[in-house]
């Protein structure tokens, strides 16, 4: 993980986390926080915990997203503070809706410039983010809401498995890692288990990301705790909502940055502190019947 | 307000299901008299039977046992955009006069006294849904004239009913609220008061309401909760009153 993100995260870069709740690389997030990154633009759908985290540790310019709530708390306070005006560094935002972002995604892809959609008529999110803007469709004549492309410097995916090359499965809510990973000049893949290409080919409609995209492959059991990988370990919702009584207070979150983030130098040192997690959210097994690949 | 918002939901509907008090409500309508209520979550989760109340719209539960996952693109362009939801289910932080939800700032964008989560796809599902039903309590600062920041569009924006606006869904039929369900008026938009709950007499709502609320010619009652409903909310669906509190 050290190397991954110190070749292919530098200051200044348009770095791209994602995982919708599932999947949600905070092993790289802390690595990017201890190697001290600055002025990133950050873009995710769901900021979730990791982002509040970079922002607060002063890691982020800039944050594009669409929804930047706790999931099922509250608020992210760090985020919160930064653009209300309360504290911590400054923070610029460019706001859409998930529609909005998921098609930014799939427009960075397709190595479009724009995505057309049905949408934000009657909002004011148009007022708010002049980058939505309209097409007159050439068939049509209709006004159709568009979104420019989002091509990240870098995109970090995490998932189940990958062989050593970098052919990716994941299962299980898949949000917009395909599409965020195709978007992106660079990818870094990082997966609970390294297994062998013959796994992979067994299963080929589980392939979400081909190796030809990989620039890396890190192997990091637990690397997206307290986010879930389905089979592995269930997502941790007693840290979600600690994470309220610690983000709402700038002292706490920054001695938890110390603490769990600053002070362990990886992923196996951060679970050495967290005495009992593995026991207590460690994945029941849920198989599938099987499908038959033959001809 | 999770069982009078359950009754909304008929068995068989498509609904797009909103994180918070919604996902409680359709939860428990597929527990009592809509098994078949096919609960789509914009995580990507289709069809979703989750044996635990998912703690937020991308829980594990949502995907073991469910009809389909697919990603997020799909959820947005093939299910919401195709028009296959009936019924999209949202909360708000302030809902106003015809019916746009605010879920972004109060106070101005620039600089905001109190900055929310954002859409999410609530504006999306406003759009789009055949229906919408939106559930809030009732105050003055969350049923205000006009809200802050249109997030997901009601009725009327900038004086332009939402039909001139392309939008293909109904927009917001119904929002029910701790006193009362509230309406939109066919011919102007406008929410108006349609049933009150046991015991809540018409100036109470209007005292939660920042407008000079209008009312349908003959109100409904609205049913306490059953027994059934009770046990499951406090017992089974949430006992750890993560949405209940409220």
């Amino acid at each position: 993980m050290r190397d991954a993100i110190a070749r292919f995260v530098h200051d200044g870069d348009t770095v791209v986390i994602e995982g919708f709740t599932h999947l949600i690389c905070f092993a790289a997030g802390h690595e990017i926080i201890r190697q001290g990154r600055r002025d990133l633009t950050l873009c995710r759908l769901t900021p979730d915990l990791i982002y509040d985290q970079m922002i607060a540790a002063g890691c982020a310019r800039k944050l594009v997203f669409s929804w930047a709530g706790n999931p099922g708390v509250g608020s992210l306070h760090a985020f919160r503070r930064a653009v209300e005006g309360k504290g911590g560094p400054p923070l610029e935002i460019e706001e859409y809706s998930h529609f909005g972002m998921v098609a930014r995604f799939a427009a960075g892809a397709a190595r479009l410039p724009f995505w057309p959609m049905r949408n934000y008529m009657g909002t004011d999110l148009p007022a708010a983010n002049p980058r939505i803007r309209h097409v007159t469709c050439p068939y049509t004549g209709a006004a159709l809401a568009t979104v420019p492309a989002l091509n990240p410097d870098v995109t970090i995916i995490h998932a189940q498995r990958a062989d050593a090359l970098g052919n990716t499965q994941l299962w299980g809510l898949v949000g917009v890692q395909k599409e965020a990973a195709f978007a992106s000049a660079h990818v870094i893949v990082v997966v609970e288990e390294l297994v062998e290409e013959a796994v992979i080919r067994s299963d080929p409609n589980r392939t979400a990301v081909p190796a030809m995209i990989v620039d890396a492959v890190v192997v990091e059991p637990w690397g997206a705790h307290p986010s879930y990988a389905q089979g592995y370990y269930d997502r941790d919702n007693d840290f979600y909502v600690a994470w309220e009584a610690i983000s709402r207070d700038p002292d706490a979150l920054e001695r938890y940055l110390d603490d769990c983030v600053r002070g362990v130098s990886d992923r196996a040192a951060y679970l050495e502190k967290h005495p009992g997690l593995t026991a207590r959210l460690k994945a029941a097994a849920r198989f599938c019947s099987g499908v038959n690949y033959g001809f | 307000m999770a069982s009078v918002a359950a009754r909304e939901l008929a068995d068989g509907e498509v609904v797009f299901v909103g994180i918070g008090l919604p996902n409680l409500a359709c939860n428990l309508a597929r527990a009592t008299h809509a098994p078949r209520l096919v609960l789509i979550y914009e995580s990507g989760a289709v069809g979703a039977a989750p044996e635990r109340l998912p703690v937020s719209i991308g829980d594990p539960a949502l995907v073991t046992g469910s009809l389909m996952v697919c990603g997020m693109v799909d959820v947005f362009q093939l299910l919401l955009q195709n028009g296959r939801v009936e019924v999209g289910f949202l909360g708000g932080a302030q809902v106003d006069r015809y019916g746009n939800i605010n879920t972004t700032v109060i106070g101005p964008y620039a600089r905001p006294t109190v900055r929310l989560p954002g859409s999410g796809g609530a504006a999306e599902i406003a759009i789009h849904a055949q229906r919408t039903l939106v559930v809030s309590k009732l105050s003055p600062r969350a049923f205000p004239e006009r809200v802050d920041f249109i997030t997901s569009p009601g009725h009327r924006s900038g004086g332009v009913p939402r039909t001139q606006l392309g939008m293909p869904g109904a927009g917001p039929v119904k929002v029910i609220t701790d006193k009362a369900v509230l309406e939109a008026d066919e011919a102007t938009g406008e929410l108006v008061l349609a049933a009150l709950y046991p015991g809540v007499d018409p100036s109470e709502v209007q005292a939660g309401v920042g407008w000079p609320l209008g009312s349908r010619p003959r109100l409904g009652r609205i049913d306490p909760p059953t027994a059934t409903d009770l046990r499951l909310l406090r017992h089974v669906l949430d006992p750890k009153r993560l949405h209940l509190k409220a």
